[in-house]
């Protein structure tokens, strides 16, 4: 809409072109019919009903949550989710109202259970891994390193035929093609 | 080889494993937590006899049906003819849950409506539906607002629960029940129920 | 008559694609100069006749042919003749031709801008992008035939979806499948060199340029999807980690990590089984996100309509593609030990830490993306993993690699020592902190997340000026714009795109803490105030479109009696489908944007509007384009050209022993 923003901005200049010559302009409203009304009552109330209603899935769309989607048992469920809360109800006992009619499939955020221990585990497990591999990696790169740095080069002939007889040594020098930037 | 190296062709292996099973699945249809647990209590309005109310109370001690319908739901009339068929058979009473007959046609701007207006209206236009298409029903009950569907679960109309003598849901269907359900899975779930009790 | 014009064509590029997957890599494991020979002219070929094949389907749409199936159910004769354009790839059969077009696209690319590889070399990868481009034509002709027509033709056709008649769709698949197909080179190079056993610098090298080009597509179709969602879907939300969006995320995760590895690759020599990893990887996770749009396995706002025969289909190829390539892997890649050695504390390390971290972080979103799918499958409940995870998941794992980002260029190549940078750096990140925690309270914020975000963001763009002033002050002599205009175009890439970072994480900060909505019942002449606003609804008006019809609003923004814009959102509905659609108007400015959607008319005669404002949300997509830009830079920097020419003879000299 950016383009589409930029003919409304030159429309809009205009308008107000022809607003100011023709006498028209900002209404002060002092009268009170002149103030438009918000739809909900409560804004407060209307806040806590949109959050809960991004967590919870539109069963019958393709993927959107009752807050996003208009389909009929959106509305449902978004009414529902506003006469409980304006009934005094906990969010979580809004949820678990949902939850026992509909399962966990209307909940956005997976309740934490056994089917679920990979899920939320998951990412911790793999970067747990990840850092452990890494730090495995580190280390021996360094060890590789530091040994090198410290052998004279008899000692380092020495070793390494040694080594040559035990397993083959993983060749730590860049090879030849490799800049030496 | 060393067989770390082999570890993403295995786990891909795994990935390719669970993407052929789900083409397989339908995504689009949730199972009810409501299996085995007891039919959520109501009373509402009959369809022959409005003054009149029905809870479910009054099936207690029979296997019957739950079918969720609506004259604007298109499935209904696909799935229409096999209720019919089946209330001929009288093997198991049917109870049909109309649900949110005027709200729920999208062709009808029903906001501002007087909930007495739109009762008057959801008894002329389903009776009317019943009589083209025939009433498999033993009787139907009004859900005006669809509160009720929402105690059932009920996300895509039709469908259909299978509740036991004691009251508890056992069987939910989602969408049309084709002749093929029927026989395959309805009707052999209501014998084994029927023999149970 | 044209469209089976298009058909032949297309069977004549598949005929094409076949002689450009099988010659090259024949010739070039025979070591036969004129079978490589073929590779160039195959690939040309190829190209050239996809080209026509899209042309035709192109033709049908504009001249609205309702006897093709495709127009019939995607176009209309009075949709626009843009969205009829556009609408050729608002399909399956269609996006399929625009994927198959651009790997084609990406392909001659490389037989022209890659002309100093060795010949054996270029013969594997252009074979390799035959293969995949075999596999993707194929598909088209077994099983999602653009050209099919329907006898009799329709005698109009059902028109496009109007979600997608929209300037943001017009650019966004193009740029998302260049960014996508992208990785095939990538991928090709990583397939050829494991063929040759060839993974020096020079591979690398070549590489680069090629994998920073797609994610610079991929980055900017990201983008742009993203913008379209915030003003087109009527409640200004711009990202909803939907199985789609993940689709296109997860590569794109791969792909930031390829294109950091390939730097270490190609001047310290190590991490090389791992780049080739990543290589393979992004390439295959595309291929992965085509699989999941177009199968029906997930459900998705954005998924095409699906068939299991198509899923089976393009399933069989994730398996030969993405199998074969690992089998190869598992195969070669154990003979890539070694590299350049490097301490603890280095580029290096802070490098391959921000790999495994993006690794970790695109492996978390699949999970969450799939285990929906693999609950269902084993029978253990079907559940959904939405908005809320992610993010839960995303920003912890997200935080450490913004930090290590920065601390990334301020370490030496190869060793450095800590004490120094830390020295270095400490005031910063005193100052971030301080800064995200103040300014967390001056909006009246004060939660974890705004702090957090904030001091990410102020840290980024510290260092980001210390590092640039660093920079400055290594070159001795000359005036600053001399000294300026001697740091190569790299590094003002690299610079450039971790700048946007910190933009974006601004603006995905404070839209987060500090937007606020209000729907409002307005009649002709009433305003309201909102968030410092004024707001008038001057009436709504019949504004009816080619191919819809339209309620617009007129609606004055004025602040302290001052005019700022006039908005005209409109409702419209599509007459073809019968869709109802909302049209925002937006008053977009720097540190806020002004978001205004026209709702129901309610029975009363007053209508519902919806007002937004969001403030900073213009520097997600800031960000967004400096990333790009950057991008853009390192591609374009002088050094691959340069070094290209100088290693080719080399390179060739190196095949041959």
């Amino acid at each position: 809409m950016r383009v589409k923003s930029v003919f409304a901005r030159r429309i809009g200049l205009s308008l107000l072109l022809s607003a100011v010559l023709g006498g028209g302009g900002v209404a002060f409203a002092d009268d009170a019919a002149q103030v438009a009304v918000p739809v909900v009552a409560n804004p407060e109330l209307e806040a806590e009903v949109m959050e809960l209603s991004h967590k919870l899935r539109c069963l019958v769309c393709q993927n959107q949550s009752i807050a996003e989607s208009n389909a009929p048992l959106a509305v449902d469920l978004r009414d529902q989710v506003r006469e409980q809360l304006e009934a005094g109800k906990s969010k979580d006992d809004v949820l678990e109202y949902l939850v026992e009619r509909y399962g966990d499939f209307v909940l956005y955020e997976p309740p934490f259970k056994t089917t679920t221990l990979l899920l939320w585990g998951g990412p911790a497990a793999l970067l747990v891994g990840g850092a452990g591999w890494l730090a495995f990696r580190l280390r021996r790169r360094q060890a590789e390193a530091a040994q090198q740095a410290r052998l004279t080069d008899a000692e380092r002939d020495r070793a390494r035929a040694l080594l040559a007889g035990a397993a083959p040594v993983a060749a730590d020098a860049p090879s030849a093609e490799e800049p030496r930037s | 080889m060393k067989a770390k190296f082999l570890v993403p062709l295995f786990l891909f292996l795994v990935l390719v494993g669970f993407l052929a099973f789900g083409l397989g699945l339908n995504p689009r249809e949730v199972p009810s937590p409501l299996i085995d647990k007891p039919a959520p209590a109501f009373s509402l309005a009959r369809l022959d006899q409005p003054e009149q109310r029905f809870s479910i109370d009054e099936m207690r001690g029979q296997v019957w049906l739950l079918n969720v319908w609506a004259s604007w739901c298109v499935a209904c009339r696909q799935e229409h003819p096999v209720l019919v068929d089946l209330a001929r058979r009288n093997l198991v009473p049917i109870v049909g849950l109309n649900y949110k007959e005027v709200r729920g046609d999208g062709a009808i701007d029903a906001r501002g409506m007087a909930l007495e207006v739109e009762t008057a209206q959801a008894i002329s236009r389903a009776r009317g539906w019943l009589k083209a298409h025939g009433d498999p029903y033993q009787l139907s009950v009004l859900d005006i607002d669809g509160r009720v569907g929402i105690d059932f679960g009920v996300y895509g109309v039709p469908e259909t629960f299978l509740i036991d003598r004691d009251g508890r849901i056992r069987y939910k269907h989602i969408g049309p029940v084709t002749p093929d359900n029927l026989q395959k899975v309805l009707l052999p779930k209501i014998e084994e129920l029927k023999r149970a009790g | 008559m044209i469209p089976e014009l298009g058909h032949f064509a297309l069977v004549l590029a598949f005929v094409l694609a076949l002689v450009q997957a099988v010659v090259p890599l024949v010739g070039a494991a025979r070591n036969n100069q004129s079978m490589m020979a073929v590779a160039r002219p195959a690939a040309q070929g190829q190209f050239l006749f996809i080209v026509f094949a899209y042309g035709c389907l192109t033709w049908a749409f504009i001249t609205s042919d309702f006897s093709v199936q495709l127009a019939a159910t995607n176009s209309h004769s009075e949709t626009p003749l843009m969205y009829k354009i556009t609408g050729v790839w608002g399909n399956h059969e269609g996006s399929l031709l625009l994927w198959a077009m651009s790997l084609s696209l990406w392909t001659v690319a490389v037989t022209v801008f890659s002309r100093n590889l060795p010949d054996a070399f270029m013969a594997r990868v252009i074979g390799v992008l035959g293969f995949v481009s075999l596999g993707f034509i194929a598909f088209m002709l077994v099983t999602s035939n653009p050209f099919d027509r329907l006898l009799p033709g329709a005698p109009q056709g059902r028109d496009l979806n109007p979600l997608l008649q929209d300037p943001g769709m017009i650019i966004h698949p193009p740029l998302l499948y260049m960014g996508y197909v992208g990785f095939s080179v990538a991928f090709a190079f990583a397939i050829a060199a494991l063929l040759t056993g060839r993974f020096d610098a020079a591979w690398a090298r070549w590489s680069r340029p090629w994998t920073t080009v797609a994610w610079v597509f991929l980055t900017a179709g990201i983008a742009v999807g993203s913008g379209w969602a915030y003003y087109e879907l009527g409640w200004g939300g711009w990202w909803f980690w939907d199985p789609v969006e993940n689709a296109s995320f997860i590569p794109w995760l791969v792909g930031t990590a390829l294109m950091h590895s390939l730097a270490v690759t190609e001047k310290r020599g190590a991490f090389r089984s791992w780049t080739v990893l990543l290589a393979i990887s992004a390439f295959s996770l595309s291929l992965l996100g085509t699989f999941l749009v177009r199968s029906g396995v997930i459900t998705s706002v954005h998924a095409f309509a699906t068939d299991p025969a198509r899923g089976m289909f393009i399933l069989a190829l994730l398996v030969i593609v993405i199998g074969v390539s690992l089998l190869l892997y598992a195969w070669r890649a154990p003979k890539l030990t070694g590299g350049g050695s490097f301490g603890l504390v280095s580029r290096d390390t802070t490098l391959l830490g921000n790999n495994v971290l993006l690794a970790v972080v695109a492996a978390s979103v699949l999970l969450g993306t799939l285990y929906p799918l693999f609950l269902d499958a084993l029978n253990l409940g079907k559940i959904s993993v939405g908005p809320p995870y992610f993010e839960a998941v995303f920003v912890p794992l997200m935080t450490p690699v913004v930090v290590l980002m920065m601390f990334g260029p301020f370490l030496r190549w190869k060793n450095d020592e800590m004490g120094a940078v830390v020295r270095r750096l400490a005031p910063a990140a005193v100052v971030s902190v301080l800064t995200g925690v103040g300014v967390a309270f001056a909006i009246g914020n004060p939660t974890w997340r705004t702090m957090l975000g904030i001091s990410l963001a102020a840290w980024v763009v510290l260092t980001s000026f210390q590092l640039l002033a660093a920079r400055l002050k290594d070159r001795h002599g000359g005036t600053t714009s001399s000294r300026l205009s001697t740091i190569p175009a790299a590094w003002w890439g690299m610079w450039l795109a971790h700048f946007g970072v910190g933009i974006f994480i601004i603006g995905v900060t404070l839209v987060g803490s500090i937007e606020s909505n209000l729907d409002l019942r307005m009649k002709e002449g009433q305003q309201a105030d909102f968030a410092g606003y004024t707001v008038k609804f001057r009436g709504v008006v019949e504004a009816d479109g080619p191919n819809y019809d339209a309620m617009r609003a007129t609606i004055d923004l004025s602040r302290d009696g001052r005019a700022i814009a006039t908005l005209q959102p409109e409702k419209r509905v599509y007459r073809a489908m019968g869709m109802p659609m909302t049209e925002a108007a937006l008053d977009i400015g720097v540190f806020r944007d002004v978001y205004v959607s026209l709702g129901e008319q309610l029975p009363e005669g007053d209508w519902i509007v919806s007002l937004h404002y969001k403030p900073f949300i213009s520097w997600i997509w800031a960000g967004c384009i400096f990333m790009v830009l950057g991008g853009i830079l390192a591609a374009a920097d002088r050094r691959y050209r340069r070094l290209a020419e100088r290693s080719a003879p080399a390179g060739a000299a190196a095949h041959a022993a």
